[in-house]
């Protein structure tokens, strides 16, 4: 929540000085949020959909989709573009639950088998992807999209001509009826449906109950942390004197969320009913952590290296081609558990179908949330998969109230999808362009 | 050794492979006791069903813009010019060639604008004419649904729209097809169909001996030198952006009339992808591509999609494994292209 309304609060705070600066900054930086917040709220207006309805679906899809989308940012930080290629880490997750649901493994333990046997497998796959993708610097995007489809073409294989026949598997529940091929979908009911989500669940304001406080207490910690330090230079003082303004300012909103939340929870408001899946959305902020450590270690600075110049970086001794397989590796391997993620959320498998859109989607979501092919960070991956999920789930509903035709809300959507990765995919290779010709 | 490998490398491997594997696939058929002349003559029919869509793609990698994997924007020309003409009721070859009459202006105008697209894009064209392509695809799809199409023959009578699929069995259903064609017992050649697509190669192999053509050849391999003779590349560029869109738009009409449907909404989406595998199979790379490899790699590619569709339906009676080839092939083909680093827009900075 913080992430997303950090670039906010920042432009706020220069309004006093000077307001129409501040505000044009403001939404030169926030274009393309701004722009489909508005279309989001139009489409929220057109459906009809209740308020209460729209946050349960928004939080379910966030706690499906978030992992998936943040998988894309290490590859980009490297300079690597948007990583299509995660459709064959989400094949790696598939793969795993395939044989996790024909041990009939069950519960957390099967949801952990499968991390367990996804991993390795992701791994090779993306050692695999990384090795193409160095064979075809500068066009990785169409290479990894391509990709995507090849290797859906040989996992189809796989598992409609050779499971059941040269990869013994006898089981009628999953095998089709002529004793070769998996079954089109595949019920995780019994298996490792919902696992994760089951774990623990809080009732909506109970959840943000516990993150205001968290999020009060370590801004605290913060401003804390300044008055008891001693020994600032005087350019720090400032800076840190106007970030404390911020922290403040953070600390009281949490603390009337807080209040606000409990205000909630004693009244008999609907938004009672919203469960929130507590450790699926912990592992999400966990990999959050983790994407912040890694970027402090070599490894997170020679992606940087490698993303801002390749030529310089091997100059300068970095394994460049080595360093790009680590990032895929790693986006593959979060992908495989995105993937797992995902599915146990929604409780059934489409063998041949489910990892298909998985990257147009979760690309088009960042990009929504203002990432561009160069630079993608946690917030912009959370307001776009907020932003990008509503306008998911309303747009069948506006789009029968507008034209009298669920399709084309539909048919909208999948636009937006495709028009807002062409747009940005565009917009990006045009000021290169400019750049390289102004020099 | 040495000129074996010489010979190898003169055709190309993919080539060389996809012949062996369709040659093969012809012997196993004979075991099979399919009719070969019959493979042969759908064979014939496919590859002039898509020749002209195959042929789309020269124009675009002669000229430096790569392969257009926004093809769907010019098929998506060409159905629109088809509902047109079946809108206002006409048949026979009326009808065929108003169809075409009414896509070329729009496919032109379309064209010139996605021209001028990529010529802001360089070194990213790919990425960019694809989710042009898709999206335009979608838009179509609300367009389908809205445009205000009454004829009872395409629109939907209950609802509104156009149909998913749109017969033209009764206005023009294989009139290219069954024009001069040849029958020897199975061996059916659809001379007309034929002579349709080798007319339009010739007429772009003359193109591309023009003045014209020649400078936009050199254009397309060699662009600073180009600009240096005084060539606008740019313009280049954008003539071969509109051939490709044009022909593309002819391309799904032929197809339609052979096929006997038109297919809407989503249909296209994919279609840029088999086009641009199949003159990759001819041997094309970058921006070196020739007649020849239109005509060879549309021959060698849907021949090995017609042939291997009964051939594996007699060993293995479930599902769709000849679809599960064309999907492994296709895009198999395209990242070889890929990795040879010669996909065409490639980035100028890297040389």
């Amino acid at each position: 929540m913080n992430l997303k309304n950090s670039g906010g609060t920042g432009a706020k705070d220069k309004l006093p000085e000077n307001v129409t600066k501040g505000i044009k900054e403001f939404v030169n930086k926030n274009m393309v949020i701004i722009l489909f917040s508005i279309i989001c709220i139009i489409s929220i207006k057109l459906s009809r959909l209740s308020g209460i309805f729209v946050t349960r679906e928004l939080i379910a899809r966030l706690a499906r989709n978030l992992f998936l989308v943040i998988s894309l940012i290490i590859p980009v930080i490297a300079g690597m573009g948007l990583n299509f290629g995660i459709v064959v880490g989400a094949m790696a997750g598939e793969i795993a639950i395939i044989f996790v649901t024909y041990w009939k493994i069950k519960g957390i333990a099967g949801f952990l088998l499968c991390v367990l046997l996804s991993t390795p497998l992701a791994i090779i796959f993306g050692i695999g992807t990384g090795k193409l993708l160095n064979k075809t610097k500068g066009q990785e995007m169409i290479t990894s999209m391509i990709l995507g489809f090849f290797a859906n073409g040989l996992y189809q294989f796989v598992f409609l001509f050779l499971a059941g026949g040269i990869i013994p598997m006898h089981d009628p529940v999953l095998i089709l009826n002529t004793g070769v091929g998996i079954k089109n979908t595949i019920d995780l009911k019994n298996g490792i449906a919902s696992t994760l989500d089951n774990l623990l669940k809080l009732k909506l304001p109970a959840f943000l109950i516990i993150i205001a406080i968290i999020g009060a207490l370590y801004y605290l910690h913060k401003i804390s942390s300044f008055y008891f330090t001693k020994n600032y230079r005087r350019q720090d003082i400032e800076e840190k004197k106007s970030k404390n303004k911020k922290y403040a300012v953070t600390c009281a909103l949490s603390a009337a969320l807080c209040i606000w939340s409990l205000v909630i929870m004693n009244t008999k408001s609907k938004l009672n009913t919203i469960v929130v899946p507590v450790v699926t959305f912990l592992v999400i902020a966990a990999l959050c952590v983790f994407n912040q450590l890694i970027m402090k270690t070599k490894i997170g600075q020679d992606f940087r290296a490698v993303g801002q110049d390749m030529d310089a970086a091997q100059i300068s001794g970095i394994n460049v081609d080595r360093t790009r397989v680590i990032a895929i590796v790693i986006s593959t391997v979060l992908a495989a558990w995105g993937q797992l993620i995902f599915l146990q959320n929604l409780g059934t498998l489409n063998t041949y179908t489910s990892h298909e859109q998985v990257g147009t989607f979760a690309v088009a979501a960042i990009l929504i949330g203002g990432a561009s092919v160069s630079k993608a960070t946690i917030g912009q991956a959370f307001a776009g998969t907020i932003l990008f999920h509503i306008l998911f789930t309303v747009s069948p509903q506006a789009g029968k109230n507008l034209f009298g035709d669920a399709q084309i809300g539909e048919f909208f959507r999948a636009f937006i999808a495709y028009g807002v990765i062409g747009i940005s995919l565009g917009l990006h290779a045009w000021k290169k362009k400019n750049n390289t010709d102004s020099e | 050794m040495v000129n074996l490998k010489k010979a190898i490398n003169n055709i190309g491997l993919p080539r060389l492979i996809i012949s062996f594997f369709l040659i093969s696939l012809l012997i196993v058929a004979a075991f099979l006791k399919l009719s070969v002349p019959k493979l042969i003559s759908d064979t014939l029919v496919r590859t002039g069903m898509n020749g002209i869509l195959v042929l789309s793609m020269l124009p675009g990698m002669v000229s430096g813009i790569g392969m257009n994997f926004g093809l769907p924007l010019g098929i998506i020309c060409g159905l629109l010019g088809g509902m047109i003409s079946m809108e206002m009721g006409l048949v026979g070859i009326k009808g065929f060639s108003v169809a075409m009459l009414i896509s070329l202006p729009i496919s032109i105008a379309t064209g010139y604008i996605y021209g001028l697209l990529l010529n802001r894009v360089k070194g990213q064209e790919m990425m960019v004419a694809t989710y042009t392509g898709f999206s335009v695809v979608y838009l179509f799809s609300i367009a389908w649904i809205i445009l205000p199409f009454r004829n009872p023959e395409i629109a939907w009578t209950m609802g509104k729209g156009l149909r998913t699929t749109i017969s033209v069995e009764k206005a023009y259903g294989r009139i290219l097809d069954n024009f001069l064609a040849i029958k020897i017992g199975d061996l059916m050649i659809p001379t007309g169909l034929l002579l349709f697509f080798l007319l339009s190669c010739y007429l772009m192999w003359l193109f591309l001996r023009s003045k014209t053509g020649i400078e936009m050849k050199v254009a397309g391999s060699n662009p600073k030198f180009a600009a240096t003779c005084g060539i606008n590349v740019d313009r280049y560029r954008i003539l071969g952006t509109i051939l490709s869109n044009a022909l593309g738009a002819i391309g799904i009409i032929v197809y339609s009339q052979s096929f006997g449907f038109y297919q809407l909404y989503q249909a296209p989406m994919m279609m840029g992808f088999v086009a641009v595998s199949a003159i990759l199979i001819g041997g094309a790379s970058g921006n070196k591509a020739n007649i020849s490899h239109v005509i060879i790699g549309t021959f060698l590619f849907q021949g090995v999609l017609t042939v291997s569709m009964p051939v594996v339906n007699g060993i293995v009676t479930e599902g769709n494994l000849s679809e599960v080839i064309r999907i492994i092939i296709s895009n198999g083909i395209i990242l070889y292209a890929l990795t040879k680093g010669n996909g065409g827009g490639k980035n100028e900075s890297q040389e």
